[in-house]
């Protein structure tokens, strides 16, 4: 499974658990449109660091703060790469 | 004073009571003849009024030495096997430390003060000691970091509890303990074996959990002692059976119903109990009714010189038998202005019994609450299929903490009902818990440190 692929899988899982109404996952949405709050977004990059071993968040201090859902997956993409 | 009216071990330890032993897994030394044995080699009068350190590896050597030193020293300061060596120095000079004893001389040999150096075979003793002071028992409060306290008890005040309950019922008792005797959980189990008339199976370092409990059979142990955390371990470890104590005791860490029903399962034939106590207030309470937690109406009498009240959340307890103060140049006042000791053991009210919440210290802040682990924790571990849990938190820095949790399945579940498992636990803390608890993650783990006072090991704490 691509990076991108496994990142929408758990946002879903996450999303059924938190109940929050996932948009359709483009990589031009605005990751404030997707219904995800901070909780969310924690849950998700600790259950990605357990999935890809990887929080790029963390790896690079100065990493800029991604917008887009495009923006997030390129994240641990570069890293990844 | 006479000697007489000072109150000291050896006072227990008569020729009277026949067939009393003390062994660790090398050794069994009759208690019996106690006092006919020496491991300072005679030297106890080298002692006498002097403020000693205690530092010697060997438990049952240190047992000994405790009898010998006891009524003799004016000081006499435990030193639990694991001291870090950085805080000897503040130690010393905290305690006014005049005189060690210990098995590893060479070790001491650079500290400036007079050493007795313990043996590690006890030998027939031509003087023996006789009781001319009271002696101050000093002990090592068990904190995370940092120099470790210390506290100044009698060891009036130490037995407290032990003359309160009374002697144990039926044949004398074998005591054991999971604690190592020089913290408090051990020393009182220790203290209970030589005033009840018992006697002592010490634990050995290395040994494993079937190794000891096939030791505990071997001497018919009776009554034992040990965290919820070391309890768990030996419920896991599959090497209770044929272990059959007439007393199982919990102390140091919250007893959740869950550790007591998994106890009370394994062990039918026992009475279960857990106690409530710190190094500071001393032995506060025993729980005997099986259930977690403790009467609400226990809250604001005096009980055998123990009252309790809950002020800001947490216990406070007002005790004959609390430590009398901390030691040392910047020692801190132990208790408020009207004698309580504030234990820092956050309680809560739910119909007419009282449950532990946590440690103040030891709240995780996920978004600004505060969550204690321990009430995640008991909501998880009460699932059949759970046998030990810690929840902590992570952190990430764009998106802030949250709580996960580390599970260990019970024996018996099969790992590929993982899936359910998780989601049964989830859907119980939702239900049981306020959303910022309810964990983000439950990862299954194979084992969970304990620390060396057998409490889980908490670092985010």
């Amino acid at each position: 499974m691509s990076v991108a692929l496994r990142i929408v899988s758990v946002m879903q899982q996450i999303a059924k658990d938190q109940q929050i109404t996932l948009p359709p996952l483009s990589d031009d949405v605005l990751l404030h449109e997707t219904g995800f709050d901070s909780l969310a977004f924690a849950i998700l990059v600790v259950r990605l660091e357990d999935d890809l071993g990887i929080d790029p968040f963390t790896i690079s201090e100065d990493a800029d703060f991604p917008l887009t859902m495009g923006d997030f997956i390129k994240a641990y993409e570069n890293v990844l790469a | 004073m006479s000697s007489r009216e000072i109150f000291a071990l050896r006072a227990y330890l008569g020729p009277e009571l026949k067939g009393r032993t003390i062994s660790d897994a090398r050794q069994v030394w009759s208690l019996t003849n106690i006092l006919e044995q020496t491991c300072l080699v005679g030297r106890f009068g080298e002692l006498s009024g002097r403020s000693v350190l205690l530092a010697v590896a060997d438990q049952l050597i240190s047992a000994i030495a405790m009898t010998e030193i006891d009524g003799v020293a004016r000081r006499m300061l435990l030193c639990p096997p694991d001291l870090n060596v950085d805080h000897v120095k503040a130690l010393i000079e905290d305690a006014e430390i005049d005189a060690v004893v210990t098995d590893q001389p060479a070790r001491w040999a650079d500290a400036g003060v007079h050493l007795v150096v313990a043996d590690s075979t006890p030998a027939r003793s031509a003087a023996k000691s006789k009781t001319e002071h009271a002696t101050d028992w000093l002990m090592l409060t068990s904190g995370t970091s940092g120099v470790p306290k210390i506290v100044r008890h009698t060891l009036e005040g130490l037995t407290g509890a032990i003359a309160a309950d009374g002697p144990a019922r039926g044949a004398a008792p074998v005591w054991a303990t999971f604690y190592d005797i020089r913290r408090y959980g051990g020393l009182q189990i220790f203290l209970r074996a030589i005033i009840g008339g018992g006697s002592m199976v010490l634990t050995e370092p290395g040994e494993t959990i079937a190794d000891h409990v096939a030791r505990l059979k071997a001497r018919g142990v009776t009554h034992i002692s040990g965290t919820p955390s070391h309890w768990r371990k030996l419920l896991m470890s599959g090497s209770a059976s044929g272990f059959s104590p007439r007393y199982v005791r919990l102390s140091g860490e919250i007893a959740d119903q869950a550790v007591l029903d998994g106890l009370s399962r394994t062990f039918p034939a026992a009475s279960i109990g857990h106690a409530y106590a710190s190094t500071e207030a001393g032995v506060g309470f025993a729980v005997n009714d099986g259930l977690e937690g403790f009467p609400a109406n226990m809250v604001g009498v005096n009980r055998d010189g123990v009252e309790m009240k809950v002020e800001d959340g947490s216990l406070r307890i007002r005790s004959t038998r609390a430590a009398h103060a901390y030691v040392g140049r910047n020692a801190a006042a132990l208790t408020d202005s009207d004698g309580f000791v504030d234990t820092g053991d956050m309680i809560e009210l739910r119909r007419d019994r009282y449950y532990f919440v946590g440690r103040r210290g030891g709240v995780i802040n996920i978004g600004g609450l505060k969550v204690h682990p321990e009430e995640i924790e008991t909501v998880i571990n009460r699932h059949a299929e759970v046998r030990m849990s810690r929840a902590r938190s992570r952190r990430s820095p764009i998106t802030g903490s949250i709580v996960v949790a580390d599970v260990i399945l019970a024996d018996g579940c099969d790992v590929s009902r993982s899936d359910d498992v998780r989601n049964k636990i989830l859907a119980d803390c939702r239900a049981s818990l306020a959303p910022h608890k309810v964990p983000a993650m439950i990862k299954f783990v194979s084992s969970l440190d304990i620390t060396a006072a057998g409490k889980l090991a908490r670092h985010d704490a």
